[in-house]
């Protein structure tokens, strides 16, 4: 299955070639033109059937946050520093692969007998956690391990509960599965699907990407936080798991094209898929750099709702997934009709 | 099956204290290729039993708890959520985005769940997340929650077995699943061979929430040596050497009040003279292990208590050295081989 390949499949952010390979493969003998340009993003080209056609770009990013080693203790653990955004807290006493081997490796911690009580309420800051591959000195662990190699999490692909999965990487393997899909179909459109890289480190690749395809109008396609849980209000949630695609108004990185974003939530509301906007304005995705790229690219972003997103646990609901994708199919078929205002210039 | 193998099935079983019922099965199934006669008193212990042909034969028993630290369910919200305490000593700030298995009237998967960092001021983000602020999602309505899962349902941790480089292996319920392999391995390598003693291997409940499986088969068998296997606190960078035991290094002998002097300098002599690697621990009280237990049972029990060095106590990711375990297991077959004739010298003071 697609998703999971993808999802188990390790590319932490400049580490993204096994993600890359997968894609490749899957979108092999579908398009008209394949590029990875020289910083790692995959441009792929599918030609229009309309005779004056809109040039779209679709956008997913390929890496995941993780971590990388930055040091070899004498004893032989493993020092990590974060790479992209990742609340220490949730480290703590879990399982990581480590470098192109992937070797298996746990965080520890002390254990509880042998803590102040104090200890127990403060949280351990990354710089005094390490990473146990039952090395027995520095020189063993570097039989295995080297300095600057990725490490990602180890968390295996569950469905469960109501159609929902639990995996690693949902950010943003949801959006490269998706845009896969469409790269089966032609539309009147000619589109580019970039699958981009770096985005959990500053959006890096997207900029790019768009720099590359100066589309007419483009569409992020990500996963995105899901705080429907107790701690969080209601007005806090950005979006709640199984109501359908989410579109954002406005983040930390851009303002969505108004009229695109209407485009999709009334596209969807027509053909009875369950949509909703995001309602928080935390966070950001590879739209703040495609928006102001050039002259400027009209653009939405379109999400998969993930709960406990940037951890080793992000959940989804498959039934979101479906939806989404199908409001981004629906979004290719009739970008056509969709007017793109240009500046008028004033004589 | 291989070493990991049997491994791998004991850690995976789920046997929360109080709960062991559920891999009771299970577990005998490990016991029955080398004992005469398996069976399981009221509380749920399992006993394996080597038989000898000496009349009137003195008793030794091994005690490993088999049981694991977990959770419980303690309520249901509206939206299906599902807040817990826990059973034994849990750490609260390992939970966040943890796996768990709910048992209820099926066996649900979950992931511990809190509020989301973005959401937390800078000061709430430098403390650990408390247990009550937690909770278990396992994804659906909160009707079918309440009609799965009833409030005291058990929870499980789940984490696969992981091997390591240097045969070091890791995963949940270690402690004590390799003091059931240790006597495993004891009961294999005296299998097929006559022993002096009569040996029970007894597989305890509850130790972790205070000893009680111990108390009651020390009771039931009276032995003449009480001998706990559990696990003690393994090297790793952020505790001093002074608390810990190196993981590799051989299996950890403890002495002290809670131990019988001339049983701990047999073992240890005996490890000496068959070049078993071993470490001391020297513990000035209550051992926290069976071995607390069994000693004041009936008129007393000469006890003695080994350990195998386990890093990241009651977490998810608790790792040993098999070496330790195969050499404590080896040691232990010799020790009760070695057990011959007439005690009286050993055991008096």
């Amino acid at each position: 299955m697609l998703l999971k390949m993808l999802t188990q499949a390790m590319g932490v952010s400049g580490n993204e070639q096994e993600v890359r390979d997968i894609i490749l493969k899957e979108i092999h003998g579908h398009c008209d033109g394949i590029t990875v340009d020289r910083i790692g993003n995959i441009i792929a080209y599918k030609k229009g059937t309309a005779n004056k056609n809109k040039k779209v770009m679709l956008s997913a990013h390929m890496d995941e946050i993780g971590l990388i080693v930055t040091g070899i203790t004498d004893t032989g653990f493993i020092k990590f520093k974060p790479v992209g955004g990742i609340d220490s807290r949730i480290l703590l006493s879990k399982k990581v692969l480590i470098g192109e081997n992937k070797i298996p490796g746990v965080i520890g911690i002390k254990a509880i007998h042998l803590q102040d009580p104090s200890e127990r309420e403060k949280a351990i800051k990354v710089k005094n956690m390490y990473i146990d591959i039952g090395a027995k000195n520095k020189e063993d662990a570097e039989k295995n391990v080297h300095l600057g190699d990725y490490i990602g999490f180890d968390s295996d692909y569950i469905p469960f509960g109501d159609n929902l999965i639990k995996t690693k990487a949902l950010d943003d393997r949801v959006g490269c599965a998706i845009l896969i899909d469409m790269l089966k179909e032609r539309y009147a459109c000619d589109l580019y699907a970039a699958f981009t890289v770096q985005e959990e480190v500053g959006l890096r690749g997207a900029g790019v990407a768009a720099y590359t395809v100066n589309p007419d109008v483009a569409l992020v396609v990500e996963g995105t936080t899901c705080s429907d849980v107790p701690g969080a209000e209601e007005h806090e949630s950005a979006t709640y798991l199984g109501s359908g695609p989410a579109i954002s108004i406005m983040d930390r990185t851009s303002y969505s094209n108004k009229k695109l974003s209407q485009f999709l939530y009334e596209l969807a509301k027509k053909n009875n898929i369950k949509v909703q906007y995001k309602r928080t304005t935390f966070g950001g995705n590879d739209a703040g750099k495609i928006h102001v790229t050039g002259e400027g690219i009209p653009t939405a972003a379109i999400s998969v709702p993930c709960r406990y997103i940037h951890s080793p646990t992000s959940v989804m609901s498959l039934e979101d997934y479906e939806a989404c994708k199908k409001v981004v199919q629906l979004f290719l078929y009739g970008i056509e009709n969709f007017e793109i205002k240009k500046w008028e210039v004033i004589k | 099956m291989s070493t990991n193998d049997f491994l791998l099935t004991l850690s995976s079983l789920t046997a929360v204290s109080g709960y062991e019922h559920v891999s009771l099965t299970e577990i005998k199934k490990f016991f029955q290729p080398y004992c005469d006669l398996v069976y399981d008193d009221k509380m749920g212990n399992i006993i394996g039993v080597k038989k000898t042909k000496t009349k009137t034969p003195h008793k030794v028993m091994l005690a490993a708890h088999m049981d694991e630290i977990g959770l419980m369910v303690k309520s249901i919200d509206e939206k299906g959520f599902i807040k817990f305490t826990n059973i034994g000593g849990v750490d609260q700030r390992l939970l966040l985005a943890q796996e768990v298995i709910v048992h209820g009237k099926e066996e649900l998967f979950g992931v511990i769940s809190a509020k989301p960092p973005h959401l937390q001021s800078k000061e709430e983000a430098n403390k650990a997340v408390k247990m009550e602020d937690l909770v278990i999602d396992v994804g659906m309505e909160a009707e079918k929650v309440k009609k799965l899962i009833n409030i005291g349902d058990i929870v499980s941790f789940r984490s696969s077995l992981t091997t390591l480089m240097n045969k070091y292996i890791c995963g949940k319920s270690m402690d004590n699943r390799v003091g059931v392999a240790v006597m495993i391995e004891c009961l294999k390598e005296l299998n097929r061979q006559d022993i002096d003693v009569e040996l029970y291997a007894a597989a305890t409940v509850q130790e972790e929430v205070g000893l009680r499986g111990a108390t009651v088969i020390s009771y039931d068998i009276n032995p003449d040596i009480g001998i706990a296997i559990d696990v003690c606190h393994g090297d790793t960078p952020d505790v001093s050497k002074d608390e810990t035991y190196v993981t590799s290094k051989g299996p950890v002998i403890t002495l002290g009040p809670n131990i019988h002097p001339k049983l701990a300098k047999k073992i240890m002599n005996i490890a000496k003279e068959y070049n078993i690697p071993f470490q001391t621990d020297v513990d000035p009280g209550n051992t926290g292990t069976d071995a607390w237990a069994i000693q004041v049972t009936r008129a007393g029990i000469p006890t003695l208590l080994v350990s195998i060095p386990l890093r990241y106590m009651h977490t998810t990711v608790e790792t040993v050295c098999y070496n330790d375990i195969a050499n404590a297991g080896k040691l232990l077959a010799i020790f009760i081989r070695k057990l011959e004739g007439e005690l009286g010298e050993l055991l008096c003071y």
